[in-house]
């Protein structure tokens, strides 16, 4: 049985060449066990998104290994990364992402459509507590609500894993703590492997698993014996 | 169901609905003026053909002095002719009321029971001519109208010397005669040319033709050899005065008709792919830029496992909304006008009828060069974003780098303040986007400057034609070639400034296959009224052997100075000569011919013969001079130089010509289309930057001075650009205007380029103003937070 999601071997990542290169990841070496939820801290530049990138299949690793389960994500082509996302892979970005043009729904809808195994759209939404104001726009949803329209889109595919860089960054404290509810609960209930990249150091206290960043590498990785609910994180 | 991509498209589609009607605009156009224009010339071209089929047009003309009725019948048994109606022709003058001078005319027998075999009238008012009386016409029917003159109206006519009186019993239309033309001028005129038709038996009897024809109309079996048709028949008139049989090719209305059809043809195969080009080139660079801005959904769609090959084919669908949208629309739209554009000419070419015809090919360039350049500019960015890890296609937007920039016109910076060093930074940092816009704009200036241009190359051809090349007042024409001692008696009256003899000889010019039926033109030496003039409007000597050609004939034939031309002419002895070409004359009406007038009459054996004079005269004395030609029996004609004139204005500005006027109604379109579409563009991609200026205290002057500054920066770049490429699109333009019947000469007209610049500047303005209705409009809250 497979019990490590990711596994990285002297991952890196430069920038630019020359003079003006930067070294974004020097080399990581890091296992992430099968359905835990990972928080990655650190300052801005430290290599945590840049990781999440690369094993998100979303961006290519300049060195190092980084595989899925047992399969070489630096090795594989464009189109298998492609094939890769679209089955495994689920996404929160920072700035939500959604498509302005389409509605909640259908917002949810344009990735059930793709997906090998999808749930339906509205049991998405309903997981996020979107279940009545599924055919509004973006700019008719507030913050929260466009997040939580965005983690049903990457749920509603039943991913392997669940990506999210800074979930909470645009939210005040309330509302982020709706959205790491929503998190968790899709970590507990699909069994998905959770990686979280934050500034709020306190959120990693609802991890499984905390790794701290710091130019371009790993200082520390930190096991929480005792996990707090997000309701009782304070940031 | 509709899936979610696709409601995405549409929904995006109705977002940039402003933009994609301007692109769609722009395509519209540039088809329908594709298939505008080639509806228009293959709808003319049937209705021409089934016209004169209906009405049995000759195939064959074979004009004689005086050939017994008896040869037709021989000319029947021809191998390969099906039909031969002998008939009469005589000239007549018309005397009408309220002119000062008579009107020439043409006066053609009809059979006297029966319908003619060959070349057949449409009568359009009152009813054909009864042969038991002699004095009943019928008229045709465009002088008629010209003249006021009705069904029942009589008038007068000289003809062989005597007065008849005549009596109007119809107006006749005729294949024949869409055209007419007074001998020995170019230009057709309603009203200065009339054509009456008789009874056989009257008409013989006013010309003493009894038992007798002097023109012979043949037509010709499906396949036969027409060539050998005309020598035959040439062989059988040679004994009884035959001038030479000539085809229809080579008739004089037909010629006209068919000359003007393919200038419009030439017009329309030159002039409206160039349109196309520039259209399509628009929608190339404004779906490229569309597709860039798309980048961060792009990347988000990739982002979730959707293929290049999705992706692309979502874009795709697009591109193809506006483009396919923009070339359907086109082609509607030049269905109409190429059906109201038809109305006007059948009407000008007096037809009787019409058959509307398309041509679907025209159909399938506009769609498919419509689709072409969208998908090729689509997917050639789509290719680089592609390119891209979707994780670099998402980022943020990253500022664009100008530290390079920045130093680009660092001197300036101490001149400049905030917002001029944005507007210049911006230009300098992406040349290649910027150099995109100027080029786009220069395109829509080159359209506008080549158009204007092609109007002031019209003014230009009839200044030179009627002022520079031919300073006469009058031209008299004679019956026959008289001596040239008659210009002494013109010169004596008080009304002649100057008095100049001319001869006109029918002629046939061989060069190896090239050949034309034209007219020779001799001149005396020292002639200051009407002379051959180089291309620098200096005089051409004409040398005591040799001959001059106008650049058209020797295009038309093929030879340049030097050569040796075969001459036949057609009157006379009817000599056939090796003549040099000694030089070319520029012309630009017609194709002429120039002879020494000596050198001319020695080569017919006849000295001291003219056909014509050409008068400059004192304008306020002229009524008694118009009284004393008037009375001189061998007058044919007289023209006035003005009538010509007036003719040529109306020939140019209501016939293929007359198609200008829509062209540059269409390069404005474009041309507006072009610069709307770059201020929009520019427009689009600096929303957020815009709605920043305004969030950190802007004016909403100053705001819109950063993208307006842009714009007019882009467009002063383009005016030179545009002014060049316009120059050269101009040569292209008027050759497709020019035809044997006149020349449009292309000049650089600095006029017409400030004029095309004033347009451009102009669309510039209202496209900026209408921007800037946007960005004031903008709501800066959301700007900020979303995506435009």
């Amino acid at each position: 049985m497979e019990t490590l999601t990711f596994r990285t071997r002297e991952l890196a990542k430069v920038y630019g060449e020359g003079r003006s290169a930067v070294h974004a990841l020097r080399g990581v070496d890091l296992d992430i066990p099968k359905g835990e939820i990972v928080v990655l801290l650190g300052p801005s530049g430290s290599g945590k998104s840049t990781l999440l990138n690369i094993i998100g299949g979303l961006d290519r690793a300049t060195g190092g290994d980084a595989f899925f389960r047992d399969r070489n994500l630096t090795a594989m082509t464009d189109r298998e990364l492609t094939r890769y996302r679209r089955d495994h892979v689920g996404f929160v970005f920072q700035f939500y992402n959604l498509m302005p043009s389409l509605t909640a729904r259908e917002n949810v809808e344009l990735v059930t459509e793709i997906a090998r195994d999808p749930m339906d759209p509205d049991t998405a939404l309903a997981m996020v507590g979107l279940h009545d104001r599924v055919d509004h726009f973006p700019a008719q949803l507030s913050g929260g609500e466009q997040q939580r329209v965005a983690i049903a889109r990457a749920v509603a595919k039943n991913p392997t894993v669940l990506l999210c860089d800074e979930p909470t960054g645009a939210l005040d404290s309330t509302t982020g703590r709706a959205v790491l509810n929503v998190l968790k609960n899709v970590n507990e209930k699909l069994g998905a492997t959770v990686l979280i990249v934050t500034h709020a150091a306190s959120q990693a206290a609802m991890a499984d698993r905390v790794i701290h960043f710091a130019d371009g590498g790993i200082r520390k990785i930190e096991i929480n014996e005792t996990k707090l609910a997000p309701e009782e994180i304070e940031w | 169901m509709v899936s979610p991509l696709d409601r995405k498209l549409l929904r995006d589609l109705w977002r940039i609905k402003g933009q994609a009607a301007a692109i769609g605009v722009v395509i519209a156009v540039g088809v329908a003026m594709l298939v505008m224009m080639s509806g228009l010339v293959t709808s003319l071209v049937q209705t021409r053909d089934a016209y004169y089929d209906r009405y049995r047009l000759a195939d064959i003309f074979a004009p004689a002095t005086r050939a017994p009725d008896r040869l037709a019948h021989r000319m029947a048994a021809i191998d390969g002719v099906s039909a031969v109606e002998p008939r009469v022709t005589g000239s007549a003058l018309v005397d009408l009321p309220g002119l000062d001078l008579p009107v020439q005319a043409q006066a053609v027998s009809l059979p006297d029971l029966s319908a003619p075999r060959v070349n057949d009238v449409f009568l359009t008012d009152g009813r054909m001519i009864d042969s038991d009386h002699a004095d009943e016409i019928l008229l045709l029917r465009s002088f008629a109208r010209a003249h006021g003159l009705r069904p029942g109206d009589r008038i007068s006519a000289t003809m062989n010397g005597a007065r008849h009186g005549f009596r109007i019993v119809g107006l006749a239309q005729s294949p024949e005669f869409l055209y007419t033309t007074a001998p020995g001028e170019l230009i057709p005129d309603d009203a200065r040319f009339g054509v009456l038709w008789m009874s056989r038996s009257a008409l013989s009897a006013a010309y003493d033709m009894e038992g007798a024809f002097n023109e012979a109309l043949l037509t010709l079996a499906h396949g036969a050899n027409e060539a050998a048709v005309l020598d035959a028949v040439d062989r059988l008139l040679a004994p009884y005065g035959g001038t030479g049989a000539y085809p229809v090719a080579d008739q004089t209305s037909n010629r006209f008709v068919s000359e003007e059809i393919s200038g419009l043809e030439a017009s329309s195969a030159a002039v409206p792919p160039i349109f196309l080009g520039v259209a399509a080139f628009l929608l190339y660079i404004v779906i490229s830029r569309m597709v860039q801005s798309e980048r961060e959904e792009i990347g988000l769609m990739k982002a979730f496992g959707y293929t290049d090959t999705e992706v692309g084919v979502h874009y795709f669908k697009l591109v193809m909304a506006v483009a396919v949208g923009g070339a359907l629309a086109g082609c509607l739209l030049g269905i109409a006008g190429g059906r109201a554009l038809v109305e006007v000419y059948v009407i000008y070419y007096k037809f009787p009828f019409l058959l509307f015809q398309l041509d679907p090919a025209s159909f399938a360039a506009g769609v498919s060069v419509s689709i072409l350049s969208a998908s090729g500019g689509g997917l050639l960015v789509l290719r680089r974003v592609f390119l891209l890890t979707p994780a670099a296609a998402m980022r943020p937007p990253t500022p664009p780098d100008y530290s390079r920039a920045g130093n680009i016109g660092r001197a300036l910076n101490a001149w400049l303040d905030q917002p001029s060093r944005m507007v210049l930074r911006r230009i300098t940092r992406q040349p290649g986007r910027m150099a995109g816009a100027v080029i786009g704009i220069a395109c829509g200036m080159a359209l506008s400057a080549s158009m204007i241009t092609i109007y002031a190359a019209f003014d230009r051809t009839i200044d030179l034609t009627f002022n520079v090349m031919d300073r006469s007042d009058v031209t008299v024409s004679f019956t026959n070639a008289l001596s040239d001692m008659a210009v002494f008696e013109l010169r004596r009256d008080d009304s002649v400034i100057l008095a100049e003899p001319r001869r006109h000889v029918p002629a046939v010019f061989r060069n190896g296959l090239n050949s034309h039926r034209g007219v020779i033109t001799g001149i005396p030496p020292g002639a200051r009224l009407g002379r051959a003039l180089d291309s620098q409007q200096a005089e051409i000597p004409l040398p005591a052997s040799g001959i001059v050609l106008s650049t058209a004939l020797a295009d038309i034939l093929n030879v340049r100075p030097g050569d040796r031309l075969t001459v036949e002419m057609r009157e006379g002895r009817q000599p056939t000569l090796q003549i040099p070409v000694t030089a070319v004359a520029e012309s630009l009406l017609g194709a002429p011919a120039y002879m020494n007038l000596a050198a001319l009459n020695r080569a017919l054996g006849e000295p001291g013969r003219m056909s014509g004079v050409l008068l400059a005269i004192d304008r306020d004395r002229a009524p008694a001079l118009y009284a004393a030609l008037r009375n001189m029996p061998m007058v044919a004609g007289v023209s006035l130089k003005s009538e010509a004139e007036a003719a040529f204005l109306k020939t140019m500005n209501t016939g293929a010509g007359a198609i200008r006027y829509v062209m540059g109604a269409i390069a404005f379109v474009i041309t507006f289309g072009i610069v709307y579409n770059a201020a929009r563009i520019a427009h689009a991609e600096r929303y957020r930057d815009l709605a920043s200026l305004r969030v950190i205290g802007f004016t909403r002057a100053e705001t819109a001075f950063v993208l307006l500054g842009e714009l007019a920066v882009v467009t002063l770049a383009a005016l030179p650009l545009g002014s060049l490429l316009g120059h050269y699109l101009s040569f292209a333009i008027a050759a497709g205007f020019s035809s044997e019947l006149y020349q449009i000469p292309t000049i650089f007209d600095p006029p017409s380029h400030g004029f095309a610049a004033i347009v451009v500047i102009g669309a510039a303005a209202v496209s900026g103003w209408l921007v800037k209705r946007d960005i004031d409009r903008a709501d800066l809250v959301s700007a900020l937070k979303t995506r435009e």
